[in-house]
């Protein structure tokens, strides 16, 4: 059962890789919010619209289509 | 705060979408064509490169590494740029990753027609292309981490996590399960043997599931589901408690594959108990999923992609709550070995994999095309001629698998085993042509929707280089001190930190006390002697012609498996068998006490046509095996090659080898002259009925004494 040693060494590198990733990730400060990113990952980097998007608030839902609709219904005009 | 202006790589997710739709539909097709095979064998076409044993690795590679592969790669490089606020980290790295994978891919699929395979399943490939896989792999990991750290957004999003994960332990599980030692260039010999290659393998194959089929899909699923649905997923506090739960805990959980085999009590135990326990990851991630729609459900009826979606992360939930289960013991007892295994996995991968894809395809296509979707109705008629192809194809296969196992788990009054193997055999059919219809519609929405696409791609305008801007990131960060997320995170992340390691070091403390006790968990058994020269080629050919795709060499200890095939099977059986090749599916009957049951002219027949030594087979004729010459020149390198690997070949054998060979093969030439056979005794059939008839003999040979040693 020797390979039980490669085995659990690799789970255990994996592991504690994971552990510090995580321990940085804290110590970071990413998770200090978890609520904005959520909703910020829905804000499209529209040039068009990015003064809008970044005074936008959280908590309206933004439609994310609006930059792509009002690109469409321009091209079309 | 200054603006910076940037633009998004959209070709690369472009050329990523095409290779997805492209080898979903080769993926799919080859899984057609073994499905029939399965049913009339006459598909087989009575060629080598068209047989079941090789076209079924091709088909599970083609849908796991090329389809599901490039669809993660499309997701990832889609969503990995605008979470960042950055272009991927360097153009020619794209380029080479991609153009390396699909190289990946068609010499995958050539030699794997060729037969030339490792025999472990999922793990097919052979050395030179292990190789090139890790470059390709390395490269993705470059770019990824590369736009990592030149990213314009502090925050790592939940699902840069899980591509993290992703990329990092495929690396691992690879690497340790493809050491191998080349004989030549397209021919190697695991490094492992036996009992420790069944575990290295399922340790392998089970976190291959995990790592590649689900958290880069769950990674894909945070990012497009709410951008489909325009809403935040429900919790992103879940997203992240799940997302170190579920890692933490899936690499453990591997030895499930090997209930009942001769793989330690004990090892067994801990892979069942990490089993259940990933039921609670597992569905935090389902449950964010559909939540995230509460209160927009109306949308799910309009919007054909967010019905993909949603079916897709019920097949997620579905197939989660069923691996747990699968993974007790006396509920593996039943479904191991049977089609229950292959409906459960089509489950994911047609519901979770297929239909995630096809939503983020539906999804993607039109919005870097600057246009719409070319058929919504066309979509709308994909999504449920997929979702019942879904159900046609997994309903007759729970229904058979549960069938076939109680037949043969079933005895007669008087004590004997009320079916013959066969018998469970006929019985199947009706229910594989079934499976036949369902993957059919699957495939049939599947071109449904390339049509579709192709038809978007032409009336659209691709912007291959999307402008963006956002502010560069300030180095330096600064904790907000009075928010009540920062007593939060002085509470939570220490219990969790701590959480954690008790659960790796537990883990850790059972796998390592009992290896102090090494020699006693793989007992040797003093008849158990290596493969002759020509048992060694005719086992060669066994792995080459994939006849572990339908033939276990694992006896469980139940009644009805020692009263069919004789003996349950040791671990002290198989300390020479590099690659081991105890099979995950009983398509035909065991092999594992194969050796000495027939005459050899019986094997001779039964490989020319099987149907002439049991009627209603469904297994493939294998004619060329009667024509084609053993590779003789091999045998030395192969020889060594065991040597290296420690099997007690006398010292300097392998100048001996090829005497001994051919003195067996005359043996077996004579015998089978005996009974009205001629044939020459440099065929690959004579060195095939070698090793069939190896099979289970030397624990046959062993003394009664030593074998109730081994039982207690």
């Amino acid at each position: 059962m020797s390979v039980i040693l490669i085995l659990l060494a690799a789970s255990l590198t994996i592991a504690i890789g994971f552990l510090l990733a995580f321990i940085w990730s804290v110590k970071n400060g990413q998770y200090d919010d978890d609520y904005t990113p959520s909703v910020r990952m829905l804000f499209e980097n529209d040039i068009q619209n990015s003064q809008q998007v970044i005074t936008g608030s959280p908590s309206v839902p933004v439609s994310t289509n609006a930059g792509m609709e009002n690109k469409i219904k321009k091209q079309t005009e | 705060m200054e603006i910076e202006k940037f633009q998004y790589d959209n070709k690369i997710v472009k050329q990523f979408a095409y290779a997805t739709m492209l080898w979903g539909v080769v993926g799919m097709l080859a899984g057609l064509l073994a499905a029939l095979q399965l049913v009339w064998p006459v598909f087989n076409f009575e060629t080598a490169q068209t047989t079941f044993g090789r076209v079924r690795p091709v088909h599970t590679n083609a849908v796991i590494f090329a389809f599901v592969g490039n669809g993660i790669f499309m997701g990832v490089y889609y969503s990995l740029q605008r979470l960042l606020k950055a272009r991927m980290f360097s153009d020619l790295l794209s380029k080479i990753h991609f153009w390396g994978w699909q190289l990946v891919i068609v010499l995958a699929a050539v030699t794997l027609l060729m037969g030339k395979t490792t025999g472990k399943e999922y793990a097919e490939l052979e050395w030179p292309i292990d190789i090139l896989i890790t470059i390709v792999w390395v490269v993705f990991g470059w770019n990824m981490f590369g736009t990592i750290v030149r990213r314009r957004e502090r925050h790592l999003y939940v699902a840069i996590w899980f591509y993290i994960a992703t990329f990092v332990t495929v690396a691992l599980l690879h690497i340790v399960n493809s050491i191998e030692i080349p004989v030549s260039f397209w021919k190697s010999y695991s490094w492992y043997a036996g009992v420790q290659d069944a575990l290295v393998q399922w340790w392998y194959g089970h976190n291959a599931v995990a790592f590649f089929l689900t958290t880069p899909y769950l990674g894909l699923m945070y990012y497009f589901l709410p951008k489909a649905a325009n809403r935040p997923v429900y919790s992103y506090r879940l997203s992240i408690i799940h997302f170190w739960a579920l890692i933490f805990i899936y690499i453990w959980a591997g030895p499930h594959h090997l209930l009942y085999t001769a793989v330690p009590d004990w090892a067994q135990s801990l892979g069942v108990v990490f089993s259940v326990m990933l039921i609670a990851p597992s569905w935090g991630g389902m449950i964010n999923g559909l939540l995230t729609l509460r209160g927009a459900w109306d949308k799910v009826r309009d919007d054909v992609v967010l019905k993909f979606l949603v079916v897709a992360i019920t097949a997620y939930g579905m197939a989660t709550f069923e691996g747990p289960m699968l993974s007790i013991k006396n509920i593996n007892a039943i479904s191991h070995f049977t089609d229950w295994t292959v409906a459960h996995v089509h489950v994911g991968a047609l519901g979770w994999n297929g239909f995630l894809t096809f939503g983020i395809l539906y999804w993607l296509i039109p919005r870097m095309f600057r246009t719409r979707l070319y058929s919504n109705k066309l979509a709308n008629m994909h999504f449920w001629i997929g979702t019942l192809g879904i159900i046609l194809y997994t309903v007759p296969l729970y229904w058979a698998g549960i069938m076939q196992s109680l037949m043969w788990k079933e005895f007669t009054p008087e004590g004997q085993l009320k079916w013959q193997f066969m018998d469970t055999v006929t019985k199947m059919l009706p229910f594989y042509a079934g499976r036949a219809v369902g993957g059919t519609l699957f495939l049939v929405g599947t071109l449904m929707m390339c049509y579709n696409l192709i038809k978007t791609v032409k009336a659209g305008n691709f912007l291959a280089n999307e402008e963006a801007e956002a502010p560069a990131l300030t180095s330096s960060y600064k904790a907000h001190h009075n928010d009540h997320w920062h007593r939060w995170i002085e509470r939570r992340p220490v219990q969790l930190m701590i959480l954690s390691l008790v659960v790796v070091l537990i883990g850790g403390v059972i796998e390592i006390v009992p290896t102090f006790l090494v020699k006693s968990n793989i007992p040797t058994i003093s008849s158990v002697k290596p493969y002759t020269p020509l048992e060694l080629q005719g086992r060669d050919i066994y792995v080459r012609e994939g006849c572990y795709t339908c033939h276990s060499q694992m006896v469980r200890p139940f009644r009805d498996e020692t009263a069919r095939y004789g003996e349950y099977s040791k671990a002290g059986e198989f300390v020479y068998d590099h690659p081991f090749q105890w099979g995950s599916k009983r398509t035909g009957p065991d092999l594992a006490r194969l050796g000495g049951k027939y005459p050899d002219s019986w094997h001779y027949n039964h490989m020319m046509d099987p149907t002439s030594m049991s009627p209603g087979s469904i297994m493939p004729t294998y004619p060329w095996l009667l024509d084609d010459q053993i590779d003789a020149a091999s045998t030395v390198g192969k020889i060594k090659a065991m040597q290296r690997l420690g099997v007690p070949y006398p010292k300097g054998y392998e100048k001996q080898a090829l005497s001994d060979m051919k003195k067996q093969a005359e043996e077996i030439a004579a015998s089978l002259k005996k009974d009205g056979i001629q044939t020459l005794a440099d065929k690959e059939i004579i060195a095939l009925i070698a090793y069939l008839q190896k099979l289970g003999k030397d624990i046959k040979a062993a003394p009664k004494a030593e074998l109730e040693k081994l039982s207690n």
